[in-house]
């Protein structure tokens, strides 16, 4: 620890930090504009000046930027100086100087950062009185907004967009007073994390396009705490509401897993829950039913609930909670996971691997740290994105070992990128494709499925020889193997990253060897699994069978089936016929879908912003999201609650004496112990601070008395919530509330989600009381340890088909987030990819037609042709709307049509 | 009096070729050095010898290049000559370049040679056309005889020497901004530290001169730091002036550090044009301090040109006249500062238009009483290490002299809503 | 349909020795931008987007490098450029008087070009040669020590 004196005041603070951020921490009120604590200091704005003097007898000190300071023992600081004060309030009259009076009109007020760093450096009349400058503002797409007369120039963006996510199209133009920050020309920008920028700008440049389309100001948002539900990893949101409408998502703090950033499609995903298509009524036997008398409801359910069998239908995309309720319902032995046999076995063998306690799983904050990275057979830029932004950091790492030697201190971003240049550590990609990712790659290895994985056996087998060894393997191959084992080798915080989306076990079972050999040589190695869906690790951790079992196991009267379209997971006509043996089929949804479409009773779910559950993301950190608002139809509930009805009514309890989430989570971890830890994940319901309750709504929030007089002029009663200690109101604890209960960032003074600053132990660092979330991995509580063998043989192209495997694609792949007309826009198109061989043999060229037989179901798919891709191997995106039900991955047969 | 600088500069000839200039002496400097002298003998004299950089800083050569890591493993770093010259009324690189261009590039080696670099490049502003031709010619003569390329005179030392052309931005002359030029980005400073001698160039050990400060390296090898220290006046070496604006003779010379204002005017540069009086005068260029009638007899040397209250810079002196409107004079300043800011600050980005501003309308009889102390406001804020580089802080040099000495005349301008020189 | 077919191939062979002596190919983008004006006398949109495309860079970090420097024209230019300094030596010798002039006699300001596409007129931060105030370049030629009645003549040298 160093000490040092602010304002004539000791502290205690940590060393190798930068004043600015120490000053923050110490919970001074200092304006900066530049600095960001993930991205570092550039010393640009100017903002954050402070007077440092020699020692205690210097009178006069020395102006500073704070953020380009380091830490010394015995500093003497001044952050009230007059002269520094002066300073920054003149600072912020320079940047005012162009900047719009339009704060009324602007998307940006009363979450500004510029709004609120003007409040605090005390400037407030204009002096300046020549024209201001003016720009044309450019069309960005359907994510964002650009409105380039209120840029500041802190370089903020760019700085995000093209130095910390690898974005091409964004940059700064011109000089002097005439820089300009946007693309070349008008147009979309590309990179899957441009939603951050409507965060990371100050003020009101780049801004949310799809919140400008139902616009509300922060204050007047309804907000909860919330998790992302369109990919395994889990990032932390926050969701706002007003009038009954989802109206923005915004990344929420976890230093342990997304950090300050989310990608687009967790940003821009949220619209499925305003769909106009929404499941809103109870529908019985394509009646709506009475919605008014739930009694009724019950009573035609009654026949069905309390009579035959019933099997219950699983969903990765659904809670913990949801699941449990429905395993609970139908007992034990008639639960299956609903997901193919080839996924369940997969996400058993993955889960297996990271509850054998033999290598370690990191968190998001761990890859980001790693010095070597390999991927095994995924694309996380399609199938994981925030991984991908991780591993970005994580090439960074080898090089900035130097910065150290000659003292650049880790917060001074301009000094070690024009240190370590274009620079990088060690990142190896093996995938069938080019992936984005390989822009940063030192070696990229595009083969075939099944020879990553026997080129991930051989890397083992170099590392340790009682790894089993592929045979047959051609030279070149295992030098690359010999090579990257070497640099694994060498490396001090190696990381696998692997998963599921080639669908294909033994590049599971070959990055698992590589971990076991690198622990086995006494590496800390990380072993980082992609998952296919937001619950797949919660869903698999409950060990039902899969729907495969359940489609062999004909002698049901009842299925229900709970938030999964079937016909993502499997053949149609198989679909087809294994519901067709139901009398009765229930399904829970939020939207219409093909299997909507075969229900006999359809029961309207609540989406993750209408109601409460837990998700267990891919490093089986278990997360809480929380209700953002009551949806004015009393029908829409969460699947749990629900189907807990339902067994209550089929034990004979009526349902008034409701369950609440806190008692399904107590019968959770008694039923099943592997999920103990999941009770605290968040405070209980009871939970109060001071008595109260943690308000949803900011103490601003306006029009609470007049939004709903056009229906009744009485204010309605606010809704009483069971399930979790938030109010839906603006009443209750002002405080800062424990970790996982964050509905928003708010401090005095500090209205922007810059407060954040505010709500973490030490700035950039965890949340006060630790990040949310519970890992519930456990070592050893699977005994499975050695080596994995079975390795398969090396790839050949059959006669007459084609292997297909399926290509994720971060817009247009998952199914919740296409609702939203912003992500459909951007989303990915049907195609069949072939390689050259392949595209010769069937003389097809780029864009022509070719019909794609998949067992019974038939696809006319233009061509994309891939040197990259193997003979024999074509490929397919995965899962887009118009081109279900195929179970990956597939074989086909591929002929050319007649135009 | 020696002109070790100029002595074999004349303009009624072509400068000397390679042969011309090996007669003359030229080359033997770096024979010895390469020959006789380690790395660190020559920074150590080129430290005891005193020379202090002549591209405006005035930071002692030697000393810096003892900053540069000699151990280690350093598989390249950079040398360059910081020939950017745009500072407005500084002309001094260009007469150094055109008239003698083995002169520089034989200190440039000696001194590669002395941080062990094995590139270097000439960062040349783009309008010296002239200095560009004349400074390849004469590098290929230099590669041609073995004093650059592989193996120099068969030392085994190496040094590779490119001549580069900028496009255009004063900030390019700045070193930090010129490494990111180099590497082909914007010129947007650098912070220091980390220092470019050990984080420089694509992220190498580098050193940046000025070109003038090469030029001395082989007189002091050859001559020692001794005979260096005793070449000037009130400081080491001789020193290219120069003088621009109403004089009868506007030139260069090469002196004795120290010689007085009043010499350089009145001796050298012939006094004042006929029918022009002496206002004042910024002795180093654009971004230096005004002087004025009292400052005639301080010694222009770096120690007593601070002293006066301004500084030395490039040693090319810009004369204000009495024709001349001292609000329009800095306004002219003003507005080429801010043009030339890279806009990367906040204070220089809009700061220096807003000062710029406020001149122009002075001078156009529409300025207000308190424009005065916004300008005033600027001079105090836009200070050094306030703003991120050095440009903006020289830019408030004149501005704040401006206002100390002839605030009379700005107050006229305000109170008659008009130029009184119009 | 490739971008890099808008480059010349001499243009290339010269990029190209840029790019080998530099660490990385981005490193040679200024060299790129000069060598195409060279040849080309501006860099034209679609210029800017083949030299990207060589560098291996997007358009916008090129654009972004192009348009900070003053003399990477990025719009259309006469067939001589003329670059009047007007910077302090030059204002205090009386440049003014010569703009005037120049912009009398071909009826274009700072920034404007000849309808017949002769001449570009740019105002321009000192050529460093201050003892000769006041001083123009045309093209690669620098004039010094002007006055009005020598401008007749040094234009009609440009065609
Ligand atoms: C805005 C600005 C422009 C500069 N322009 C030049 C220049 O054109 N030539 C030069 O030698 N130094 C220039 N300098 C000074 C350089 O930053 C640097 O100090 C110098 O090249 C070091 O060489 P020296 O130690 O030999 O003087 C400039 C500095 C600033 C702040
Ligand atoms: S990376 Fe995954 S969890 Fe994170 S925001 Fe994107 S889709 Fe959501
Ligand atoms: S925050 Fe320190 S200079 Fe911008």
């Amino acid at each position: 620890m160093a000490l040092i004196y602010v304002d004539k005041k000791p502290y205690e603070v940590k060393p190798g930090k930068n004043l600015l951020e120490t000053c923050l921490t110490l919970g001074f009120n200092l304006p900066y504009f530049c600095w960001h604590p993930a991205m570092g200091s550039v010393g640009a704005c100017r903002q954050c000046a402070v007077k440092v003097f020699k020692d205690e007898n210097d009178a006069n000190g020395r102006l500073v930027m704070s953020c380009m300071e380091g830490i010394r023992d015995n500093m003497y600081v001044s952050v009230d100086d007059p002269v520094a004060r002066d300073f920054r309030s003149q600072n912020v009259e320079w940047l005012m100087t162009n900047h719009p009076h339009d704060c009324a009109v602007c998307d940006e007020g009363g979450s500004c950062h510029l709004q609120d760093m003007t409040v605090m450096t005390g400037h407030a009349y204009r002096r300046f009185r020549f024209p201001k400058r003016t720009y044309r503002n450019q069309y960005l797409g359907p994510f964002i907004n650009h409105e380039m007369n209120r840029c500041i120039q802190c370089y903020r963006c760019v700085r995000f967009y093209k130095d910390y996510a690898g974005g091409k199209d964004l940059d700064v133009f011109a000089a002097h007073d005439h820089v300009y920050f946007g693309r070349e020309k008008d147009g979309i920008l590309e990179n899957e994390f441009s939603g951050n920028l409507a965060e990371i700008c100050p003020t009101g440049v780049f801004t949310d396009k799809t919140l400008k389309e139902h616009y509300t100001r922060k204050w007047d948002m309804t907000m909860a705490p919330s998790i992302c539900q369109h990919c395994s990893l889990g990032c932390n949101i926050i969701a706002g509401e007003r009038y009954g409408e989802l109206r923005q998502v915004t990344s929420r703090f976890n230093s342990e897993v997304n950090g300050y950033f989310i990608c687009d499609r967790g940003r821009f995903g949220y619209e499925f829950v305003n769909d106009i298509t929404r499941v809103r009524q109870p529908v019985i036997r394509g009646k709506i039913a009475d919605t008014g008398d739930k009694e009724n409801l019950f009573n035609i359910l009654a026949a069905v609930l309390l009579g035959g069998k019933i099997i219950g239908i699983g969903s990765p995309r659904a809670s913990l909670e949801a699941n449990f309720a429905l395993r609970q319902l139908v007992g034990k032995q008639h639960f299956y996971q609903g997901i193919p046999e080839n996924e369940a076995h997969l996400t058993h063998t993955v889960l297996e691997v990271l509850n054998c306690g033999r290598v370690h799983t990191p968190s998001l904050k761990e890859t980001e740290q790693a010095d070597v990275v390999l991927i095994l057979g995924e694309d996380p830029t399609n199938s994981a994105p925030r991984l991908a932004l991780a591993l970005r950091q994580a090439v960074r790492q080898k090089p900035l070992e130097n910065a150290a030697n000659i003292n650049i201190p880790a917060w001074h971003d301009a000094a070690l990128r024009e240190l370590i240049q274009e620079e990088k550590g060690e990142l190896f990609i093996a995938y069938p494709i080019e992936t984005k990712l390989d822009e940063v790659a030192s070696e990229t290895f595009h083969v075939a499925p099944d020879d990553i994985a026997r080129f991930g056996f051989a890397i083992a087998d170099y590392l340790n020889n009682t790894a089993p060894v592929p045979n047959g393997m051609n030279n070149q191959t295992l030098e690359i193997a010999k090579h990257v084992a070497d640099i694994l080798e060498k490396a001090e915080r190696p990381l696998i990253v692997s998963g599921t989306t080639l669908f294909n076990e033994d590049i599971v079972k070959a990055a698992y060897n590589i971990a076991l050999a690198l622990e086995m040589e006494h590496k800390k190695a990380g072993l980082c699994f992609v998952l296919p869906e937001c619950n797949s690790a919660g869903l698999g951790m409950m060990q039902a069978p899969s729907l495969t079992r359940a489609m062999e196991n004909e002698d049901a009267d009842t299925a229900i089936i709970l938030e999964n379209d079937l016909y993502r997971r499997g053949a149609k006509a198989d679909i087809d016929h294994f519901l067709s043996g139901f009398k009765n089929i229930i399904v829970l949804d939020h939207l219409h879908n093909e299997t909507t479409g075969k229900a006999t009773i359809l029961i309207p779910a609540a989406t993750f912003a209408e109601g409460e559950g837990t998700l267990v993301n891919n490093e089986g950190r278990a997360q809480r999201f929380f209700q953002v608002f009551m949806p004015k139809n009393q029908n829409i509930r969460e699947s749990w609650r629900w189907l807990d009805e339902f067994r209550q009514f089929r034990n004979g309890i009526m349902p008034e004496d409701l369950h609440e989430l806190d008692n399904l989570t107590e019968e959770l971890i008694a039923v099943l112990p592997q999920f103990r830890g999941v009770e605290t994940v968040a405070p209980p319901a009871d939970f109060r601070i001071n008595g109260q309750r943690i308000p949803r709504e900011p103490h601003r929030f306006s029009g609470r008395t007049s939004m709903l007089a056009n229906v009744a002029v009485s204010e309605p009663k606010p809704p009483e919530d069971t399930d979790s200690p938030f109010s839906f109101t603006m009443e209750g604890y002002r405080g800062m509330p424990p970790a996982p209960l964050i509905p928003f960032y708010w401090s005095p003074g500090w209205n922007s989600v810059q407060s954040i600053n505010k709500y973490q132990i030490e700035v950039g660092g965890p949340l006060h009381g630790g990040d949310p979330g519970v890992r519930l991995f456990r070592e050893g509580l699977v005994s499975k340890a050695g080596f994995q063998d079975n390795i398969p043989t090396a790839f050949k192209p059959h006669t007459g088909e084609t292997v297909i495997i399926s290509l994720p694609h971060i817009f247009g792949s998952d199914e919740l987030s296409v609702y939203s007309p912003s992500v459909a826009s951007r989303s990915a198109r049907p195609y069949i990819m072939v390689g050259n061989v392949d595209a010769e043999r069937l003389r097809v060229g780029e864009g022509d037609i070719l019909h794609v037989q998949i067992g019974d179901q038939g696809y006319d798919l233009p061509v994309i042709r891939k040197e990259a891709l193997p003979e024999g191997l074509a490929a397919m995106p995965y899962n887009l709307p118009s081109m279900l039900g195929t179970v990956w991955p597939a074989k086909g047969i591929l002929t050319k049509t007649m135009s | 009096m020696e002109t070790p600088l100029t002595q074999h500069i004349s303009f009624n000839r072509p400068p000397y070729n390679l042969r011309d200039y090996e007669r003359a002496g030229g080359y033997q400097a770096l024979r010895k050095a390469l020959t006789t002298m380690g790395p660190a003998d020559i920074t150590k004299t080129v430290q005891d010898s005193d020379l202090k950089g002549r591209g405006g800083a005035g930071f002692n050569t030697g000393m810096k290049w003892s900053f540069v890591p000699m151990t280690g493993d350093h598989a390249v770093k950079y040398l360059i000559c910081n020939a950017d010259e745009m500072e407005p009324g500084t002309f001094k690189d260009r007469m150094l370049m055109e008239g003698n261009p083995h002169q520089l590039i034989e200190g440039m080696i000696i001194s590669a040679y002395a941080i062990q670099a094995s590139i270097s490049y000439i960062f040349l502003r783009w309008a010296y056309k002239k200095a560009g031709r004349l400074l390849r010619h004469a590098m290929d003569e230099a590669y041609a005889a073995g004093y650059l390329g592989k193996n120099i005179l068969g030392t085994g030392y190496s040094l590779e020497m490119y001549l580069h052309t900028g496009v255009g931005r004063y900030i390019c002359g700045e070193e930090t901004a010129l490494l990111n030029a180099l590497e082909g980005k914007r010129a947007t400073p650098r912070t220091k530290p980390p220092f470019p001698q050990v984080s420089g160039l694509f992220g190498k050990p580098t050193i940046v001169n000025n070109v003038e400060t090469f030029c001395n390296i082989p007189h002091i090898i050859n001559n020692g730091p001794e005979w260096f220290k005793s070449l000037g006046g009130s400081d080491a070496g001789t020193k290219i002036y120069g003088v621009s604006g109403r004089v009868r003779k506007p030139g260069l010379w090469e002196l004795p550090m120290g010689v007085t204002m009043r010499e350089l005017i009145e001796v050298h540069a012939g006094g004042m044009a006929n029918g022009y009086r002496f206002k004042g005068a910024l002795p180093g260029g654009a971004s230096t301090d005004f002087l004025v009638k009292e400052h005639l007899d301080v010694k222009l040397d770096f120690k007593s040109v601070a002293a006066a209250g301004s500084r030395l810079g490039t040693g090319t002196m810009i004369i204000l006249d009495d024709h001349t409107c001292p609000v329009g004079f800095v306004h002219n300043l003003e507005h080429f500062f801010a043009q030339e800011s890279c806009g990367w600050c906040t204070p220089c980005r809009e700061g220096l238009p807003w000062t710029e501003k406020i001149l122009l309308s002075i001078e156009k009889g529409e300025g207000r009483t308190e424009d005065l102390q916004l300008l005033d406001m600027h001079t105090r804020f836009l200070g050094p290490g306030n703003t991120f580089c050095a440009l903006a802080p020289g830019a408030m040099e004149p501005l704040q002299s401006a206002l100390k000495y002839f605030r009379e005349d700005f107050e006229t301008h305000i109170s008659q809503k008009k130029c009184p020189w119009r | 349909m490739t971008i890099l077919e808008t480059l010349t191939t001499e243009e290339i062979t010269e990029i190209d020795h840029e790019i080998s002596l530099v660490p990385f190919r981005k490193a040679a983008a200024i060299e790129a931008l000069k060598v195409v004006q060279q040849h080309r006398g501006w860099v034209s949109d679609e210029s800017l987007r083949a030299i990207a495309g060589h560098l291996e860079i997007s358009p916008e970090e090129l654009e972004s490098v192009a348009t900070f420097y003053n003399l990477v024209f990025r719009r259309p230019v006469g067939r001589n450029v003329i670059l009047l300094c007007d910077s302090i030596s030059c204002y205090v010798m009386g440049y003014q008087k010569i703009y005037g002039y120049i912009r009398d006699r071909l009826h274009i300001s700072f920034g404007e070009t000849t309808p017949d596409g002769r001449f570009t007129l740019l105002p321009n931060a000192c050529l460093g040669t201050c003892d000769h105030a006041p001083a123009l370049m045309i093209n690669n030629e620098l004039f010094r020590d002007l006055t009005e009645d020598r401008l007749d003549e040094i234009l009609d040298g440009y065609h």
